[in-house]
């Protein structure tokens, strides 16, 4: 194992010289009662240390990371430049307002650029990721359906292939969850939805397209049901990189919306960086989104608003980095990313479809296969195949998951693969299929490579100690 | 696939065992099989009713989080506080280690007899 920073620390050994004080001296043992116990190293130890770690790890600069659902593109260092300028480093949000016209502006800017992509009319930046939108979305419905009386709609639908963390979220904001079936080919089954709408129905979450990869084109109908019923529409961003500049949520029929700006508009996240959750809506629901203290827009009620679920813009930076993807790309290219998106994954299922036994269908931007076949025929499953794909330094995709496809496999390459990189992927998983059949044990074994090879994912999960005492 | 024969099951793969007006139940070893190594389950209380065809517990194994149906409807009457230490024992023995026990009013008309239920796991394979 490596050692902490704590556990590597000698008392003495970062010498460093500090400007002369200007302020009187405060102690922080008299303010804090005990010294702080920071780890003291050389410059030099930190970073190698860093560089250590940072070599035990898969990232998309080390190669595919097709890794479903997770929208793993590529992040530009331009976004790094811009996020760095001192005019949006050097600055505090409790700053007058005129003296950071800079940041408000970004926030504007991205702003009318999401409202333009999604199709909604007002944005708050402040849910810090994807699941923080979601149950500030949650809140934002709730506070809407008690406004106008509607305090018995308590039930939130979700179909059985939807994100686990929509019926989680649905929960942790205090609301029942019905999970409705979908048909074979993966689309919600409209039988089972009309029959769960009722008076007791505040909404229905659902992203489009689906986690099969496929986009249910009876959302206008969906929408149509729900809002007969009297509930609303929420739209799980997840999968936004499938439809950006293609297709607008609101055009759909959602109500409410959270967009990952880490997934789609290509911000560092899975380890890599905080990420960022913007919700947006319609305009009826816009009065009861998180107050902040500087709000560019207009119509904020703090009686209605269901305050604050971040200090000021959340992840500012993030935004910082989105804003300039999109103007990186213009409105154009972000349609081009988005069709070069659902292109990839087209050309790679078409390519490895047939290693699971399956047919190629059309996909959007990910698709999902079964190892069941691999299981029968050779006794190897999802999980051995994944962890062959670590020793080809390949990030494997989603497993396991969506729970309605056994032994699920899914895969998201993202528009940042080229036609050169996918075709050495599906040889890559040629091969592996051929080591499962000629000796599936060397699977079993996998991985060889990486730092650490099969965790024991039970105590992973029990005795999980994310605390080092030192 | 162990699926004895004294037991009835839904298609959801829970198992019951009636002895009199009681009704002890459990997951089918097909179900534990499909879950993977199971990390936690969450119990109801003795005392709470539940009901046929609903969710009365969750079931976290390493590879989801699933629902566990209820094949009766009634008043639980007793829980296996061994699945509280370690939920992992559904994998080693999910007939032995049942989940709760119910004094039943109702039982689910969706309930199979274990040569229907082989049919259902094969088709579901």
């Amino acid at each position: 194992m490596i050692d902490l920073l704590f556990e590597l620390s000698k008392k003495g050994s970062n010498k460093f010289s500090m400007p002369e004080l200007d302020v009187p001296e405060v102690s922080v043992s008299a303010k804090r009662g005990t010294e702080l116990d920071l780890p003291e190293l050389p410059e030099v130890e930190v970073m190698r240390h860093y560089t250590a770690l940072s070599r035990l790890v898969h990232g998309v600069e080390d190669g595919p990371y097709p890794l479903g659902s997770c929208t793993m593109k590529y992040n530009p260092k331009l976004n790094e430049v811009t996020a760095s300028l001192d005019g949006f480093t050097g600055i505090h949000p409790l700053q007058p307002a005129d003296t950071i016209k800079g940041c408000t502006e970004v926030l504007k800017l991205t702003h009318s650029a999401l409202c333009g992509v999604l199709g909604m009319d007002a944005v708050s930046f402040q849910p810090a990721a994807g699941a923080h939108g979601e149950m500030t979305s949650l809140l934002v419905m709730h506070k809407y359906l008690q406004s106008i009386g509607q305090t018995q709609r308590t039930k939130i639908i979700v179909p059985d292939s939807s994100h686990g963390t929509n019926p989680a979220s649905a929960v942790a904001a205090g609301f029942e969850v019905v999970t409705i079936p979908s048909y074979s080919n993966g689309m919600v089954d409209m039988d089972a939805l009309k029959a769960a709408v009722g008076d007791d129905t505040a909404a229905m979450m659902l992203t489009n397209p689906n986690t099969l990869g496929i986009f249910d084109k009876q959302i206008a109908e969906m929408a149509k049901v729900v809002h007969a019923a009297g509930g609303l529409m929420y739209y799980d961003g997840a999968n936004l990189n499938a439809i950006m500049g293609w297709a607008r949520p609101g055009d759909m029929g959602f109500d409410i919306v959270h967009v990952n700006l880490h997934k789609t508009f290509s911000t560092p996240h899975g380890g890599g960086g905080p990420g960022s959750g913007p919700i947006a809506c319609k305009k009826f629901l816009q009065a009861y989104l998180p107050y902040t203290e500087l709000d560019y827009r207009q119509g904020v009620d703090a009686e209605k608003s269901i305050g604050k679920v971040k200090a000021f813009h959340g992840n500012f930076a993030v935004i910082v980095k989105a804003l300039t993807y999109i103007l990186a790309l213009g409105a154009e290219g972000l349609k081009d990313a988005s069709g070069k998106a659902v292109l990839n994954a087209n050309y790679l299922f078409k390519q490895i479809a047939s290693l699971y036994g399956e047919q190629y269908r059309h996909c959007m931007h990910e698709f999902v296969v079964s190892a069941s076949k691999a299981g029968d025929d050779y006794g190897v499953h999802a999980l051995d195949i994944a962890k062959a794909m670590l020793d080809e330094g390949i990030h494997p995709p989603t497993i396991y998951f969506p729970l309605i496809v056994k032994e699920a496999m899914m895969f998201e390459p993202t528009e940042t693969e080229s036609k050169e990189s996918i075709d050495s992927l599906a040889k890559t998983m040629a091969s592996i299929f051929s080591v499962a059949a000629s000796n599936p044990d060397a699977l079993h074994a996998a991985p060889l490579k990486a730092y650490i090879g099969r965790p024991d994912e039970v105590k992973a999960a029990k005795d999980m100690k994310v605390t080092a005492k030192f | 696939m162990n699926i004895p024969s004294n037991l009835k099951y839904l298609p959801t793969h829970e198992w019951v065992l009636v002895e009199g007006s009681k009704a002890k139940v459990g997951i089918s070893d097909f179900a534990q099989h499909a879950l993977g190594d199971v990390v936690y389950i969450s119990l109801p209380e003795v005392g709470d009713e539940v009901t046929a065809d609903e969710s009365f517990a969750d079931i976290e194994s390493v590879k989801a989080a699933s629902e566990v149906f209820c094949p009766v409807s009634g008043t639980v009457t007793a829980i296996n506080e061994d699945l509280d230490a370690d939920a992992g024992l559904l994998n080693q023995d999910p007939y032995t280690n049942w989940i709760i026990e119910v004094e039943f009013s109702a039982l689910s008309d969706k309930l199979v007899d274990a040569a229907q239920y082989e049919k259902i796991c094969n088709e579901e394979k």
